[in-house]
C-alpha cells in the first residue's frame, strides 16, 4: 500500500522492541466480541490509476458550471480565481500544517490570518474580524448567539429577505440554545417590515443585503431602530464581491457583519468547503466565537503573531466557551487573502462593477420578454424574476436548451408560495452570448 | 539503534554554540526573510489581475454605492507569489517532518486526492444546480455514505456537518430531538474529565448542563461514578474512544448498556477513529452517534486550521432525526431531500446552507478507495504499532502516564520525569522545535500533569520514528543533565524566538492599523 511506509521486517522489529508477540496483542483492550478478524465487505485497495478512473467517471456525470450558460447564485457564486491562488494553497507548508498552536513555527499561517482579519474588517467596515467560520450560514447562527450573550436577551428577528437556508440553520442551532427566533414572512422587500418587529426584548435583528432576492438595501434606519431598543444589528451578505460596490455594513451601522466569503478565492465545490466571515465592533470582541490572531513580539523583540484571546474558546473554557468551534476554514481563508491581495482595492472595485454591469444586462434582456417580470429593482449581481408558470419546470425545460437558468426559489423554501420565482445571477464569468442565449430560449419557451 | 547522522548534529556534544555573535548587515536571515504585511508595502492602488472595462455605471444604485475607500492594498502577481511563498517557509508541515500532535492525526495527505477534488465536475459544481446535472456528486456522496456506514457498523449517516465540533453539535441535536419526540426532554450530559473541550462546549451550546465523570487510575471511565451520575435527567454521555489518553475503553460495552438502561444515548467522539478503523465497528460497541473527522482518519488536509468535515453516523434510534439534506434513490436517479417536509418530518433542522464539505468528501473517498478494506485495517494496525513503539523507546527516559498495557494510536507522557530539572512541558516542547520537529500536544488531556500526547500516525517510517525518538532521548538527557538554557530560551533556530502570548491577550491588536507596531520589524528599528 503506497501510503504505508512500514515493511513486514520493520513491523517485526518494532513488535520486538515493544515486547508484543503480535499486532493483536496491541488491541487486547478491545472486547473480544467487537474484534473483527476479517476485512470488511468493501473493495480492496486500488492504485492511483483505478481511483482516478472511478472519480473521473463520477465527475463526468456532473455538468460543470463552466460547461455553458449558467445563472445559479442563491448564496454560491461562480467567479474566476487566478491560477496563483491555487498554487499558493497547494504549498505543502500551508496545505499540510494545522491550527497554529506553536506560533514559532507557524508564522506563515498566522501572518496570513492577520492579513485576512484586516482585509475582512476593511471590507465590512467594522473593527475586528475573526480567523473564519465554516461558512456564511453558520457564521449567521453564531452571530445570533453572540447577540444573546451581549444583550442577555433571547429574541432574534430574522428578516424575510434572509436566505432560507441561513434562517433554517440559525433556527436549528439558536433554538436549541433556548432562543426565541422570529422569522418574518418571506417577501422581496421584507426589510421594510423589520423595524416594527423590534421590541425591548429583542437581542438582534438579522438583515441580509443584498438579500436572497438580490435586493440591495440601505439598513441605516434599521440600525437606528435596533440601537434605540438596545438590540444589535447583524448584517448578512452572501456575495462578498458586492463589498466592492456597495456601502459596507459598518458604514450603515451594523454591530456584527457576517458573510459567505466563497466568492473570493474559492471554487463552488458543490457547497463546501466555504468560508464564513465574521466581524464586529471592537467593544464586542470578547464575546466573539472562533479563533483570533493577534500581534505580539518574540523574546528578541521582533514582531510576530499568535492565536489570542483564547479564554473565550472551548479548549480553555469548555462548557463556558463562546462557541464550540475548533477547526475552521484556514485554507479557504488563505485562498481568500491571496485572491484579495491580487485584486487590491482597484481590482475589487473593477470586478464588482463588471458583475453589476452583467446583471444589468441580464435584467434588461429578461425583462424585455413578455410575461417575465424582473422583481428586483436595486441589485448587485443577482435578480429575482417572476415567470408565467412554475420556475422548477422552466429550469428543467431550459436544461434541454443547454442553459442552467438559475435557482427556483421554491427549492430554497417550498413553503413560501413563490413557485413562479426564479433567482438568476450573473458574474464576470457570464458571457454576453450566454445572456442572449438564455433570453432567447426563455422567450421561446414562454411564447 | 542506528540512525541517519549525515549532515546534522545529533548528539548534544556535537551541537555548535547557539550564539555565534554573527549578524547580517541588513537584518536579513538567509532564506528566512522578514516579510512585511501587505499593508506595509505601498501597494495602495496596485492590482495583480487584468480585468476588462465594465460597460455600465452603477447610477441605478444611488446612495447604496460605497463612497469611501475600502483600504485594501494590492500586489502584482510576482509580488504576491513571493510574499506568500516566503510566508509559507515559516511554517512547519507534515510534508517536512513528523507532526505528532496528539488527537489531531496529522498523517500524509495524498496529492491524488487534491487532483480529484479539482476535477471541474466536482470543483466547478454549484450546490443548487438542477438535479440532472449533479448525479455524479450525489453518487459520490452515496458511496461515501456506504463506506462510512460499513466501517462503523451504523445504519445512517448525516454528511453535512463541517468539522468535528459541528458533528458533535449534529449528534447532540439528534439526541435532543429524539428525547423531545418521546416527550422526555432531559437536561444533562455526562462528559469524562479527559474529554476534548469541544464536548462540554457543544453540550452547553445545545442547552444541556454538563456533569463530569471521574476517571480511574488506569485512565478509563470510572464505571461506578458513571452509574452514580446516570439518572432520569441525563440525555447522553459523550465518550471518546479510544479516549484522549490514547487508551481503549475496555468497559465500553458496559458503558453503553448502563447508558441505555438509564434511557440516555451514547455519543462517541470519533476523533480517534484512526486507531480502530477496519478492525472495530463502533456500532458493535453500542454507540448511538459518532462524528468522523474526515480530516483526521481519512486524511483530508488540515490546511493550517481547516476546512475539515465531520459526518455523523447514527443508530436506528436517532436516524429519523438526521438533519436535511440527504441523498435518496428515486425513480430518475438520485435526489436530495432538502427540506424538513413530509419525508423529513422528524429531521431536527439544518446544519448549514448546503450539503456539507463536498471537496472533503471527494478527497476522503479517494483515500478510502486507495486503501480499500485491507489497507484501512493496516492503517489502524500501523498507527497503533507506531505509537506503541514510541512509547516503548521513550519509556526509559520519560514517564508514560499509563505504563501498564498497550496504548492505541497515541502515547501519553506526564511531566514527572522533569521534576527538579527546572524544565517544563512547554520548555521541552519548544526545544523540540530546534531539533526540527513539531511539538506534541501539550497540557492535554487535563487529567495528566504536564501532559505530552504523541500521535505519530501510520504514515511515518521506522526511520523517521527513530530519528524522532533519538531527538527526544537526547533532549531528555540534556534536561536531566541541567542544560536548562537550551529549554528556557527555546526555540533558538525557528523563524521566531518564543512569542509573548500574554502581551497579545492583554493588548489585543487584531488587525493592522496605520500606526500599528508593538515593536517594528528589526530593519525598520535600526
Amino acid at each position: 500500500m503506497r501510503y504505508l511506509p512500514l515493511t513486514p521486517d520493520d513491523r517485526a522489529q518494532m513488535l520486538g522492541v515493544i515486547g508484543a508477540a503480535s499486532i493483536d496483542d496491541l488491541f487486547a483492550d478491545v472486547p473480544a466480541a467487537a474484534r473483527k478478524s476479517e476485512p470488511f465487505d468493501l473493495p480492496h485497495h486500488a492504485g492511483e490509476l483505478e481511483v482516478e478512473r472511478e472519480l473521473s467517471a463520477l465527475a463526468g456525470l456532473n455538468r460543470a458550471a463552466g460547461a455553458g450558460p449558467f445563472f445559479c447564485g442563491a448564496g454560491a457564486y461562480r467567479h474566476h480565481v487566478p491560477a496563483t491562488v491555487d498554487h499558493i494553497i497547494q504549498r505543502s507548508e500551508f496545505l499540510t500544517s494545522y491550527t497554529p498552536y506553536q506560533p514559532e513555527i507557524a508564522q506563515g499561517t498566522l501572518q496570513v490570518l492577520f492579513e485576512f482579519q484586516t482585509q475582512v474588517a476593511a471590507l465590512t467596515g467594522l473593527d475586528v474580524a475573526n480567523a473564519s467560520m465554516y461558512d456564511g450560514s453558520t457564521a449567521c447562527a453564531e452571530a445570533v448567539m453572540m447577540a444573546r450573550r451581549v444583550t442577555r436577551r433571547k429574541r432574534a428577528v430574522l428578516s424575510g429577505g434572509l436566505h432560507p437556508h441561513y434562517a433554517a440553520t440559525t433556527q436549528t442551532i439558536a433554538h436549541a440554545e433556548g432562543m426565541d427566533i422570529v422569522r418574518q414572512t418571506v417577501a422581496i422587500d421584507a426589510e421594510a417590515a423589520v423595524i416594527e418587529a423590534i421590541d425591548s426584548e429583542t437581542a438582534c435583528v438579522v438583515v441580509q443585503t443584498p438579500n436572497v432576492f438580490g435586493v440591495a438595501t440601505d439598513v441605516t434606519k434599521i440600525a437606528e431602530a435596533a440601537h434605540a431598543a438596545g438590540a444589535l444589528l447583524i448584517v448578512v451578505t452572501t456575495e462578498a464581491i458586492s463589498y466592492g460596490l456597495l456601502k459596507s455594513p459598518g458604514e450603515m451601522g451594523a454591530d456584527i457583519a457576517v458573510a459567505e466569503g466563497q466568492s473570493i478565492g474559492n471554487a463552488l465545490n458543490f457547497g463546501g468547503p466555504y468560508i464564513g466571515l465574521f466581524t464586529c465592533k471592537e467593544k464586542l470582541v470578547r464575546q466573539m466565537p472562533g479563533r483570533l490572531c493577534g500581534e505580539t513580539v518574540d523574546a528578541d523583540g521582533r514582531r510576530g503573531f499568535v492565536l489570542t484571546l483564547s479564554t473565550r474558546e472551548q479548549h480553555i473554557r469548555r462548557d463556558k466557551a463562546t462557541s464550540n468551534i475548533c477547526t475552521n476554514s484556514g485554507l479557504c481563508a488563505l485562498a481568500f487573502t491571496v485572491h484579495l491581495s491580487l485584486l487590491g482595492e482597484t481590482g475589487l472595485r473593477q470586478l464588482a462593477a463588471i458583475n453589476h454591469a452583467k446583471a444589468r444586462r441580464l435584467a434588461a434582456a429578461l425583462g424585455a420578454i413578455p410575461g417575465v417580470e424582473v422583481l428586483t429593482k436595486r441589485y448587485f449581481n443577482e435578480i429575482a424574476i417572476r415567470l408565467p408558470g412554475n420556475a422548477t419546470q422552466m429550469v428543467e425545460a431550459l436544461l434541454e436548451d443547454g442553459i442552467v437558468a438559475g435557482v427556483p426559489f421554491s427549492r430554497l423554501d417550498p413553503a413560501a408560495g413563490l413557485d413562479d420565482v426564479l433567482l438568476c445571477a450573473a458574474t464576470e464569468t457570464t458571457l454576453d452570448e450566454d445572456i442572449d442565449a438564455f433570453a432567447q430560449a426563455l422567450s421561446r419557451r414562454i411564447g | 539503534m542506528t540512525m541517519q547522522t549525515v549532515g546534522r548534529p545529533t548528539r548534544p556534544e556535537d551541537v555548535q554554540p547557539l550564539d555565534t555573535g554573527f549578524a547580517s548587515l541588513t537584518g536579513g536571515r538567509g532564506l528566512l526573510q522578514d516579510e512585511a504585511l501587505i499593508f506595509e508595502r505601498d501597494g495602495w492602488g496596485k492590482t495583480g489581475v487584468d480585468l476588462p472595462a465594465a460597460d455600465a455605471t452603477a447610477d441605478d444604485l444611488g446612495d447604496l454605492v460605497r463612497k469611501s475607500p475600502i483600504g485594501l492594498p494590492g500586489l502584482s502577481e510576482p509580488e504576491a507569489m513571493r510574499h506568500y511563498v516566503r510566508l509559507s517557509q515559516k511554517n512547519h508541515a507534515i510534508d517536512l517532518a513528523l507532526y505528532p500532535l496528539g488527537s489531531c492525526t496529522m498523517k500524509h495527505n495524498p496529492r491524488l486526492n487534491e487532483k480529484m477534488a479539482r476535477l471541474a465536475g466536482f470543483a466547478d459544481l454549484h450546490p443548487m444546480a438542477p438535479l440532472p446535472t449533479i448525479q455524479g456528486a450525489l453518487t459520490l456522496m452515496d458511496r461515501l455514505s456506504h463506506w462510512l456506514k460499513t466501517l462503523t457498523g451504523m445504519p445512517a449517516v448525516a454528511l453535512s456537518p463541517k468539522a468535528g465540533a459541528h458533528g458533535e453539535l449534529c449528534g447532540l441535536l439528534a439526541i435532543r430531538a429524539a428525547h423531545e419526540a418521546k416527550g422526555d426532554p432531559r437536561r444533562r450530559v455526562l462528559v469524562p474529565t479527559s474529554a476534548h473541550g469541544t464536548n462540554p462546549a457543544t453540550a452547553a451550546f445545545v442547552g444541556y448542563s454538563v456533569t463530569e465523570i471521574a476517571q480511574t487510575d488506569d485512565g478509563r471511565v470510572d464505571l461506578a461514578d458513571l452509574e452514580a451520575k446516570l439518572g432520569p435527567d441525563v440525555a447522553a454521555i459523550m465518550v471518546t474512544n479510544p479516549n484522549t489518553c490514547g487508551l481503549f475503553e475496555r468497559d465500553i460495552i458496559e458503558i453503553a448498556r448502563l447508558t441505555h438502561a438509564a434511557g440516555a444515548y451514547f455519543y462517541c467522539d470519533g476523533a480517534n477513529f484512526n486507531a480502530i478503523v477496519g478492525r472495530v465497528r463502533p456500532g458493535d460497541l453500542g454507540v448511538d452517534a459518532m462524528h468522523i473527522n474526515l480530516h483526521k482518519t481519512f486524511s483530508t488536509p488540515h490546511g493550517g486550521g481547516g476546512p475539515g468535515a465531520g459526518p455523523v453516523v447514527l443508530s436506528e434510534a436517532l436516524a429519523p432525526f438526521a438533519p436535511a439534506p440527504w441523498v435518496v434513490h428515486g425513480h430518475e436517479g438520485l435526489t436530495l431531500v432538502e427540506e424538513t417536509v413530509e419525508e423529513a418530518a422528524q429531521a431536527f433542522g439544518r446544519m448549514s446552507a448546503f450539503h456539507g464539505q463536498m471537496g472533503m468528501f471527494v478527497r476522503a473517498y479517494a483515500y478510502m478507495r486507495s486503501h480499500g478494506a485491507d489497507g484501512l485495517r493496516q492503517v489502524a494496525e500501523d498507527a497503533v504499532l507506531n505509537a506503541n513503539y514510541i512509547k516503548a523507546r521513550l519509556s526509559g527516559v520519560m514517564t508514560p502516564a499509563f505504563p501498564e498495557g498497550p496504548c492505541m494510536h497515541e502515547a501519553l507522557f506526564d511531566d514527572s520525569w522533569l521534576e527538579g530539572t527546572g524544565v517544563t512541558t512547554l520548555d521541552f516542547a519548544k526545544a523540540m522545535i530546534d531539533e526540527g520537529f513539531h511539538p506534541m500536544t501539550m497540557y492535554f488531556p487535563l487529567v495528566v500533569h504536564g501532559a505530552m500526547l504523541i500521535e505519530p500516525t501510520e504514515t511515518e517510517s521506522k526511520q523517521e520514528l527513530d530519528r524522532f525518538c533519538e531527538a527526544l532521548i537526547a533532549l531528555a538527557q540534556a534536561a536531566k543533565a541541567g542544560d536548562v538554557d537550551r529549554f528556557k530560551g527555546a526555540p533558538y533556530l525557528a523563524p521566531m524566538r518564543r512569542l509573548d502570548e500574554t502581551l497579545a491577550a492583554r493588548k489585543p491588536r487584531l488587525i493592522w492599523k496605520p500606526e500599528a507596531g508593538v515593536a517594528p520589524a528589526p530593519l525598520a528599528a535600526e
